[in-house]
């Protein structure tokens, strides 16, 4: 048992790697989560759809937009309780979500996910920087 | 259970069984009889005369640059062109002696919206596909950028972007996405504008009229009545790709 120290000290430092990032993130005063948001300019309270849907499932329902408007030629769609939306990502979700940097970006660098859709569509100037 | 009595109940099952295979059937037929909406057939007429007499008017060419952010690049090999003007026997090499007059004419030239585009028919991902109404459109979100449209394409009218459009894009109008570095892009018939009632971005921009937009199933449509009255030519007829825009030479 000569190495005794050695293995104690092997098997904390093992620990400490592995425990590390846990208590860093609970320590870490970053940014709140989940992000506060402004409520949208136009005092619109509703969302196309309730908001825990919204906020779990909203690439399911711009894909959903997507293909009904490129390939089917649909324009409006109604939304679960019966109101009628342009399918438009720059229309109808800019117009209350103007923000990219604080209402996409936020959630999206944290989780990692780099969605293309201002490759192409245009944002309002003001949350335009990015990408 | 006697013999008999299980032959009874066989029956009655295969009874029961014929009786709820006919009521699904009689089901069936009454959804499939909805009316069907009647199909659409979008064309497109340009008057080369007409065309001709303003010679260096570019005035359609730059209303679809507006409308759909068409990058203006200035190096040729990579241009994007949705709508652009060539010499007539570029055109029409097939050169017919009757259009003799009309040769050194810069024409209008744009994408055809094929019967049987040949464009659709080598897409990978079907990212270009013909609809109903018989537009041929591209849904950029499945572009990979194989490039076979391009090839297949005996007109011309789909360019690549080898490079990022928007630094080439005069003013960005929001309505209309750009597109990115990497997809194929080509006129779309404006089927933005159609879906709100508005005639395409060039037609509406002739102040001479020589473009005419319209269905070619609907007898008292503009391009109908124009058709009947004079003579007209499609681009390269003989490969039977039945192209919709029609050239009027008087």
């Amino acid at each position: 048992m000569r190495d005794k120290t050695l293995i104690l000290v092997i098997i904390l430092v093992v620990l400490a790697g592995l425990v590390g990032p846990f208590v860093y993130s609970r320590m870490s005063t970053g940014a709140p989560w989940p992000p506060k948001l402004d409520p949208p300019p136009g005092g619109e309270k509703r969302c196309v759809e309730p908001k825990e849907y919204m906020r779990e499932r909203h690439v399911d329902l711009l894909i959903q937009w997507r293909d009904a408007r490129v390939r089917h030629g649909v324009l409006k769609y109604t939304a679960s309780d019966g109101r009628e939306y342009v399918m438009s990502l720059t229309q109808t979700c800019i117009g209350c979500h103007s923000n990219k940097a604080e209402f996409c970006d936020r959630c999206h660098d944290r989780m990692s996910v780099h969605p293309p859709c201002w490759d192409c569509h245009t944002y309002p100037e003001k949350g335009a920087a990015t990408k | 259970m006697t013999r008999r009595e299980f032959l009874r109940l066989m029956a009655l099952s295969g009874f029961a069984f014929a009786a709820s295979s006919d009521i699904l059937k009689a089901d069936a037929s009454k959804t499939n009889g909805t009316a069907k909406k009647a199909a659409k057939r979008y064309a497109m007429v340009v008057s080369v005369p007409g065309c001709a007499k303003k010679e260096g008017c570019t005035a359609c060419i730059d209303a679809c640059r507006r409308t759909h952010n068409v990058p203006d690049i200035p190096d040729v090999r990579r241009q994007i062109k949705w709508i652009w003007t060539s010499p007539f026997e570029a055109l029409f090499p097939e050169q017919p002696t009757y259009a003799q007059q009309l040769r050194g004419r810069q024409t209008l030239a744009l994408c055809n919206h094929c019967e049987d585009p040949p464009c659709v028919a080598v897409c990978p991902t079907k990212a270009t596909f013909k609809r109903d109404d018989g537009i041929v459109v591209m849904d950029y979100h499945r572009c990979i950028g194989c490039r076979y449209c391009m090839a297949a394409c005996p007109y011309g009218a789909r360019s690549f972007n080898w490079q990022d459009p928007r630094p080439f894009i005069h003013t960005i109008d929001k309505g209309y996405p750009t597109r990115a570095k990497g997809v194929v892009e080509k006129c779309n018939f404006c089927e933005e504008r159609l879906l709100r009632g508005l005639a395409p971005a060039c037609v509406d921009a002739c102040a001479d009229n020589c473009l005419a937009f319209g269905d070619l199933n609907d007898e008292s449509s503009s391009v109908r009545k124009l058709l009947a009255s004079r003579p007209a030519l499609r681009r390269k007829p003989e490969l039977g790709t039945r192209p919709k825009v029609f050239y009027l030479l008087a």
